[in-house]
């Protein structure tokens, strides 16, 4: 295991954001681009959407996930990136020694810079504590999408579905289209999780209930799913005793939430966030290891790709950037969530710096907001932007042209 | 004895548990011919998957209890089988812990028992040794075993099995039981995979016993199932776990009380509740005992109120005492039937089951001993291939796999780093478990933190690859089906 392959930049995942940072290391003049796909195909999940709905931002029009997928992949295969598929990183080292496995052989790579760019994996029954039985037909929505749509198989024929997230919305659809008899979305917050376009033309669209403030407390069945009980919640997500129902169904599919895959970056001993549940970054989108960057959903969720794929087109460029030699001051300005806020990205700033761009989700549905970025000792208000509405399911943007060197808060108003 | 053509076996086992795969593997050294007939679609599928994994001393029972004794005897034999057998396991200890002054006498108690049965090396320790030993757990006394513990049941009992295949033993899966005949000094077993003739039968059909039992007319006994929920940590949680942590047992549990065991991987496991239950395969967990699961495990290990659960199971006890009853304790029944000669019930085989199982299937092989001359086989072999798993391996070892065989270069499972060369192997076991759990208790596959998000459609390609239609898919077996068909398309 002596020789290890050294490269300037490796890309690890091939979705939207990592696809974007491979063309964006190689665009900021980066020699040696390694791009890494455990897939056999790039694209990541792009490839199992086949709906439309992106493109709008990055393409100017609405293209299907594949679609989407070709358009990067395209770029890509143009630029002198060497590209692997199936091939998954193991282990990441602090100071960027990746071990690597694929059916052409096990081996070290060395990279003078890293962009993380692994995607999200899907919350589990497991981890919301569902109550009951152990039976076939309990699927995440985002492995339903990848039976349904690549391997083309009947995961059912009477779903439930729980949680509002996009993936959930999509396949209530989707399911609905072949045929299988979706009887409601339950979701326990008293909004939707997933785009508003989604409720609509997924939902509402198809005549499909989605009730709020409502949860599955037990599934039923010994060898398939028989049904599921589901109940109101009180204020506190709590289910509220006398309200039960019993849905009869074959299939219940989850789509409560999405986790930013970390392993890696846990290995690298990179710092991460707990709200978002990625990585703690500076403007430049480096994470706290020096010459390892983040982007997409592993960085933070993200509910367009588009938006993914801007933040690998930095990364990239930020990657390549290091790997010549470039150094950023380390971030020493501090960004936090003021009222209002969930989170906002990046958390560091170099002091001094100009023109940053912040990544912003609200804490609940808000009307007629006022943002505010503000410096936490001057109460000097750096940047403002109004919005008729903001939910929690889109991810808004907001930026400062000045020049920062104190703290900040991101904060809404209504 | 006759040729393995034959339909007539000397000895059938029925169940397919740790138990009587023991006895298949202890039975595989003499020149028999062996068959166990397992109901389900792999082995382990009911109360050796759904336990602590917990390899015990043997201080919990009253010592000469059979419960007591099969469980010291146990103790002395499970660690050399499972390296021949090349099972994972590693020995812990186990801290039993007081966390006030007035339960010291309970652990002397048990201590006491545990000398007075010939559980080895048993010592109290102060609050130091407490700290020293698992730096995770409280308590101002506690009940040390060095012998103490861990190892995999279901792969263990799958181990077994495999081991007296090699020596030539049958397993058949999906072969429920449905009848017995006694004609012409043998039992005649029908099952779907047809009618079976036995000259010896031994019953260790757990949970299952009783009802196996009386097919022979035999109606001694009542199995009373007790459920015992389980919550289960991600293997990262951010805490380690040395050993498994006790309480002093609850006196109205009819278990040991919820206690922490860490596996071989790192997860945390919490439990088992005990609860009496209706339904003998009602294993469902309800929000109730997840509740209490927590705010008991807490109380032994404040930190594990911050963890979060990845999986949460259960498994059901086969008790012998009647939980509205007031007996406390139900020993062991290992016996030959007074009424049918040949016909051996091991009934009542909970906890310490998996750690007593391979002196138990000493004791059944010395019953038959009796009555017949055993010749042991010339060439048994009591060891089973190694198999390494690419998790464990080192970079020179990857390596050289990878080089070897491209199948162990694609990951299948993103969480426990498994490879398609291991589900593959895993697929081809002998017994031709193919579902998705034969898989995941082979492999790890979907044991990890996404719960097999990644790895079922990958599974699920690999299985149709090796010739189980889509539409065969289980996850185990039954009517557990994952498919309804194709799509249009």
């Amino acid at each position: 295991m002596e020789t290890i392959e050294a490269h300037d930049v490796v890309v690890i995942g091939g979705g939207p954001a990592g696809l974007a940072a491979a063309l964006g290391a190689r665009r900021a003049g980066a020699g040696g681009v390694l791009l890494l796909e455990r897939e056999r195909t790039l694209g990541g999940i792009l490839n199992q959407c086949v709906h439309d709905g992106f493109g709008l931002f990055l393409y100017k029009e609405t293209i299907s996930g594949p679609e989407y997928a070709e358009r990067l992949i395209e770029d890509v295969v143009r630029e002198p990136i060497k590209v692997e598929t199936g091939a998954m990183v193991l282990d990441l080292t602090a100071d960027r020694v990746l071990r690597v496995n694929s059916r052409a052989g096990y081996r070290l790579v060395k990279a003078k810079s890293v962009v993380l760019a692994m995607g999200c994996r899907e919350r589990t029954r497991g981890m919301i504590e569902i109550p009951g039985t152990r039976p076939a037909g309990i699927f995440t929505a985002g492995s339903a999408q990848n039976l349904v749509n690549l391997q083309n198989l009947r995961i059912g024929n009477q779903a439930v579905i729980l949680g509002s997230g996009d993936i959930g919305l999509i396949m209530a659809r989707r399911l609905t289209f072949e045929g299988v008899a979706v009887k409601g979305v339950f979701e326990i917050l008293p909004w939707a999780s997933g785009l508003e376009r989604n409720v609509r033309q997924c939902l509402m669209d198809f005549g499909i209930p989605l009730e709020l403030r409502s949860t599955v407390v037990e599934i039923r069945g010994r060898d398939r799913v028989e049904s599921v009980v589901v109940a109101k919640v009180d204020d506190r997500l709590a289910p509220v005793a006398g309200t039960e129902s019993v849905i009869p169904c074959d299939t219940l599919l989850l789509s409560v939430g999405l986790i930013p895959e970390n392993e890696l970056s846990k290995r690298a001993g990179v710092e991460l966030s707990p709200i978002t549940g990625g990585a703690v970054v500076d403007q430049t989108l480096m994470t706290s290891a020096p010459g390892i960057f983040s982007c997409g959903n592993v960085l933070h969720i993200h509910d367009v790709a588009d938006w993914a794929s801007f933040e690998g087109f930095a990364a990239g460029e930020r990657a390549a950037r290091y790997a010549a030699g470039e150094r950023v001051a380390g971030g020493t300005v501090r960004i936090s969530a003021g009222p209002n806020v969930k989170y906002a990205l990046p958390q560091f700033l170099t002091s001094g710096a100009a023109g940053v761009e912040w990544s912003f989700r609200v804490a609940r549905p808000l009307r007629n907001v006022q943002v505010l970025v503000k410096g936490k000792a001057t109460e000097k208000v750096y940047s403002r932007k109004k919005f008729g509405r903001l939910l929690p399911s889109e991810l808004q943007k907001i930026k400062v042209r000045q020049t920062v060197k104190e703290d900040l808060e991101v904060s809404c108003h209504e | 004895m006759a040729d393995k053509k034959s339909a007539v076996c000397d000895v059938a086992v029925i169940g397919g548990g740790v138990v009587g795969s023991a006895v298949l593997r202890e039975l595989s050294r003499y020149e028999l011919r062996l068959l166990l007939l397992e109901r389900d679609a792999d082995l382990a599928e009911g109360i050796s998957k759904g336990n602590s994994g917990v390899i015990h001393a043997g201080f919990n029972a009253p010592a000469g209890s059979l419960k007591a004794r099969t469980n010291v005897a146990g103790l002395g034999m499970i660690y050399g089988l499972a390296w021949e057998l090349g099972v994972p396991h590693r020995k812990t200890g186990k801290l039993v812990v007081a966390l006030a002054d007035e339960d010291r006498s309970r652990l002397e108690e048990l201590k006491a028992e545990g000398d007075k049965g010939g559980v080895p090396g048993l010592e109290i320790v102060d609050e130091t040794a407490i700290r020293r030993l698992e730096p995770l757990a409280r308590g101002r006394w506690a009940l040390y075993s060095p012998h103490t513990g861990i190892i995999s049941p279901y792969e263990f009992t799958i181990a077994l099995s495999e081991c007296a295949w090699q020596n030539g033993a049958r397993v058949l899966l999906e072969a429920p039981v449905g009848a017995v005949d006694f004609r012409g000094g043998l039992f005649h077993l029908a099952t779907p995979k047809g009618t079976f003739a036995a000259r010896w039968v031994v019953n260790s059909a757990g949970l299952f016993s009783e009802d196996v039992a009386r097919l022979a007319g035999i109606d001694d006994f009542r199995v009373f199932p007790f459920r015992g929920e389980y919550l289960i940590t991600d293997k990262d949680c951010g805490l380690r776990l040395n050993l498994p942590v006790y309480p002093v047992p609850p006196r109205d549990d009819p278990g040991l009380g919820i206690h922490i065991t860490p596996t071989l991987e790192g997860n945390i496991i919490l439990g088992p509740s005990a609860e009496p239950v209706e339904d003998k395969r009602d294993d469902a967990s309800t929000s109730e005992v997840m509740g209490r699961l927590k705010a008991e495990a807490g109380r032994l290990m404040p930190e594990l109120s911050r963890v979060s659960f990845i999986h949460s199971y259960a498994g059901i006890r086969p008790k012998l005492v009647d939980p509205s009853g007031r007996d406390r304790f139900g020993d062991f029944i290992v016996e030959e039937s007074a009424l049918r000669p040949g016909w051996i019930n091991l009934v009542g085989i909970e906890s310490p089951g998996l750690t007593a199982a391979p002196a138990i299937a000493v004791m059944v092989a010395g019953m038959i001993g009796t009555k017949e001359d055993l010749r042991p086989k010339p060439d048994f072999d009591p060891e089973r291939p190694h198999r390494r798993r690419f998790a464990a391996m080192d970079d020179d070892e990857r390596t050289g796999r990878v080089s070897g065989d491209a199948d162990w270069g694609e990951m299948v499972c993103r969480c426990e780093h498994v490879t398609r060369a291991e589900v593959v192997a895993a697929l081809r076991n002998p017994f031709r478990a193919r579902t998705m759990d034969a898989v995941k208790r082979r492999t790890r596959c979907g044991m990890g933190r996404c719960q097999g998000g990644f790895c079922t459609p990958r599974i699920v390609e690999i299985l149709q690859d090796e010739g189980v239609p889509a539409d065969r898919i289980t996850k185990r077996g039954g009517g557990s089906r994952l498919f309804y068909g194709r799509l249009k398309g």
